[in-house]
């Protein structure tokens, strides 16, 4: 299991989170990262990895 | 050659649609290489993904065309600054940009862009039935792929029904390629007008469009609503046709994706268009990839390089949507990562089902050897696709 946080100052709202880990994070509706799950685990976890990995504007850290 | 010559820029693509062959040779030096421009500037090429992604996040690396040293890519005047065209945000940096950036994403999330496909897909019909009409055989380019970017555009943008053949004929002046200066010119000064009066329409009379929402968040002036509309119509344009004919061409050479949704995302990474859009220039000293570069000094982060960079994509020429595209920097990154990136995979996703369900005899109609591509420009794609069916 890991710990997600994000940085909302830094998100610009390029969804790449939101495609890439559907179960840990979504949008609001002004288009900034929300975090739906802050400890996945398993298939999530990997996902929310590649996520941070794929993120543009590095604005999420995963915690071990 | 040492990594100190000059090589000339820009370089073509002999095995399109790969990426300048120059390109693995170049990521293979250490430090980064140094081009002369057609118009006599250096700049600094950056071919590996990590370095491309590096340059695209660094605070000291700015996207501002006012900067001296900014690269300016042959046969143009340069980039647009936002102190030409208010609202051309693209070429603002942080913080500047963040504001722009915050008023427009409401109206590109995930969610918001899913809501399109219904508009989306009545688009591409249209378009189908109008080719169609014609006759068994068009020029996909000229006959679709500049069409429905362009009309999707229009509808978010809240352009009226009636004005959208206007709007689509315009915009099509701008990437013609046999077009003159002054038709261009005159097209963009017709299209900038008709963005005025509809801002002040929309002003009276609000809808439920891009337009009237931005005018409503009150975070841009109407005159920064002009520039940033120009913006999305000239970004959101030829890159997507491009990418919509390349695609076909790639799609009828390897049947068995069609359909296949993983499809888009290598698509976008084997073709990578926009190899020449996101130019960059040095505001202090910086050091990339062992290689000092001077404030002051252009910058020209090659996207088509870093997604053939084979540290990242095994077999980078093979197309092969199996593997995992995702990480492709093909709409740039940072925080200037393209904005239409999610309308883009809707576009390519509804044009692609439409063109092959409804015409699955759909060929190229030339030799594949036949077919034109463009190499001069600041985007890759082709001048024309003949098709029939
Ligand atoms: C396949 C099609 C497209 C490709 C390959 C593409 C590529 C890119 C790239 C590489 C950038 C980054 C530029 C930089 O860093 O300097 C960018 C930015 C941008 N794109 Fe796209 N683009 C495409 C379609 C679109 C569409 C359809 C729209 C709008 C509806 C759009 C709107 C924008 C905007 C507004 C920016 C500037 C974002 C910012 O500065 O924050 N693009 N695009
Ligand atoms: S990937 Fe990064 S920038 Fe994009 S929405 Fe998620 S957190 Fe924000």
């Amino acid at each position: 299991m890991a710990g997600i946080s994000v940085d909302t100052g830094k998100c610009i709202g390029s969804a790449q989170c939101v495609l890439a880990a559907p179960d840990v994070f979504d949008q609001d509706d002004d288009g900034f990262v929300v975090v739906l799950d802050d400890s996945p685990s398993g298939a999530a976890e990997a996902a929310a990895r590649t996520a941070r990995g794929l993120c543009p504007a590095q604005a999420i850290s995963v915690h071990d | 050659m040492t990594s100190t010559d000059l090589v000339p820029f820009m370089l073509r693509r002999p095995g399109a649609p790969f990426p300048p062959p120059e390109y693995a040779d170049f990521r293979e030096r250490p430090g980064l290489v140094k081009a002369a421009l057609p118009s006599g500037e250096t700049v600094w090429l950056v071919t590996r993904h990590e370095e491309v992604r590096s340059v695209l996040t660094d605070p000291r690396i700015s996207s501002n065309p006012t900067h001296e040293g900014f690269p300016r890519p042959s046969r143009t005047v340069g980039a647009p600054s936002a102190d030409d065209v208010p609202g051309w945000f693209v070429s603002l940096d942080p913080p500047d940009h963040n504001r722009f950036r915050k008023a427009l994403i409401p109206e590109f999330t995930v969610r918001r862009i899913r809501s399109l496909r219904p508009a989306v897909e009545e688009i591409v019909d249209r378009s189908i039935d109008q080719m169609t009409a014609k006759g068994d055989s068009a020029d996909l380019v000229e006959d679709f792929s500049l069409s429905v970017p362009s009309l999707v555009i229009s509808s978010l943008l809240g352009v009226p029904k009636v004005d959208r053949d206007f709007f689509e004929e315009k915009t099509k002046v701008l990437v013609t390629l046999t077009s003159t200066d002054e038709e261009r010119d005159k097209a963009s000064e017709h299209l900038l007008r008709y963005i005025n009066r509809l801002i002040s329409i929309k002003s009276k009379r609000p809808g439920d469009d891009l337009i009237s929402k931005l005018l409503q968040g009150g975070l841009l002036t109407p005159q920064e609503l002009s520039g940033v509309a120009m913006l999305l119509l000239i970004a959101g344009h030829e890159t997507t046709a491009n990418n919509i004919s390349l695609g076909v061409v790639t799609l009828l050479q390897q049947k068995q994706w069609i359909g296949d949704e993983r499809a888009i995302e290598e698509l976008l990474r084997y073709h990578s268009v926009a190899d020449l859009v996101a130019l960059r220039v040095a505001v202090e000293d910086v050091e990339i990839g062992g290689q000092l570069v001077r404030k002051g000094e252009g910058i020209v982060p090659l996207v088509a390089g870093a997604n053939h960079d084979p540290e990242v994509f095994e077999r980078p020429h093979e197309f092969d949507p199996s593997r995992s595209a995702t990480g492709h920097v093909a709409f740039g990154y940072g925080v200037h990562q393209c904005l239409g990136q999610n309308l883009v995979r809707l576009e390519m996703d509804v044009a692609y089902r439409g063109l092959f369900q409804r015409l699955p005899n759909l060929e190229i109609a030339v030799p594949l050897e036949e077919l034109q591509f463009k190499y001069d420009g600041v985007l890759f794609g082709l001048h024309a696709l003949p098709v029939r069916w």
